[in-house]
């Protein structure tokens, strides 16, 4: 088994949050933290592009470079994760990280900064699998079960694709392979029909 | 004699005190290593019983349910 990765087809993804809302749904995550984002380039123009964004699982991951206590970890399949007992909240991940990736949830009366919670690739924790305790700290462990993160496999457009890095990048490059560029893309050709012949105008008819 | 008593159990309070540390496992941070509890692999569970060709089988079939080209063929056949 090679690296566990996230891909988004920037092409495919209709900025409708059904990831957000999946991992949301799937870990019980408290209001305010946001373990998985869709950002959106040139908002409103047309040709906009959306992408979702959580923890990439960076194989040199800069958060486990930063963390003074080193509560990171990297499993066998390349999913980072992280300790929260050992974890001090001290925010230090969240500026290293490229991505915004580490959350940290408001903690008592005061807004005191709580400990960091991030995507998992839905792969718990340093708890028993599927244990109360794992879900309560990091959520579900659905890789556990024999299964892919619960944003990718709900993803409508298939956008979001996420599993084993090689597998991801074939599927990636067989769809850009197959779907071709321009209008294509975009369903124009496939709904109004190619412009194969030119459009006959009547004389005299206004354009 | 009570004098002595007292003195046998200072000075056994005193040695109890010394070799106290003498119990303890050493704690040695090291720079850049994780520190935290051990996790176990995905497939080591009750559902996977440790098979992690098993385990492996059942992730990448997921995985290729997401590429519907081979989906769709699949279906047709």
């Amino acid at each position: 088994m090679a690296r566990m990765k996230f891909l988004c087809d920037a092409e495919r993804c209709i900025e409708c949050n059904g990831c957000v809302t999946a991992c949301k749904s799937e870990h019980d995550i408290p209001w305010g933290v946001n373990r998985r984002r869709v950002v959106t380039l040139n908002d409103g123009v047309p040709g906009e592009k959306s992408i979702s964004v959580a923890c990439m699982h960076c194989s040199d991951a800069p958060c486990m470079a930063v963390c003074p206590v080193d509560c990171f970890y990297k499993t066998s399949e390349g999913v980072v994760l992280h300790d929260k007992d050992l974890c001090i909240g001290c925010g230090y991940c969240f500026y290293a990280c490229p991505f915004g990736a580490p959350q940290f949830p408001q903690d008592g009366a005061f807004g005191l900064r709580g400990k960091m919670d991030k995507c998992t690739f839905c792969a718990g924790g340093p708890e028993a699998d599927n244990s109360a305790a794992e879900y309560k700290k990091y959520g579900r462990n659905r890789l556990a079960e024999g299964k892919l993160p619960a944003c990718a496999e709900m993803c409508s457009t298939k956008a979001l694709l996420g599993g084993d890095a090689d597998v991801i990048s074939d599927i990636y490059r067989n769809r850009v392979l197959k779907r071709g560029k321009g209008s294509e893309i975009w369903g124009w050709g496939t709904a109004y029909g190619k412009p194969d012949a030119k459009p006959v105008t009547p004389p005299g008819a206004k354009s | 004699m009570t004098a002595r008593k007292l003195a046998a159990a200072s000075a056994l309070g005193v040695l109890v005190i010394i070799f106290a540390g003498c119990g303890d496992t050493p704690m040695v941070y090291k720079q850049g290593q994780y520190q935290g509890k051990p996790d176990s692999k995905p497939w080591d569970n009750a559902e996977f019983k440790g098979n992690q060709v098993e385990w492996e089988k059942a992730v990448k079939t997921r995985t290729q349910g997401q590429d519907e080209y081979t989906r769709a063929v699949a279906s047709a056949k």
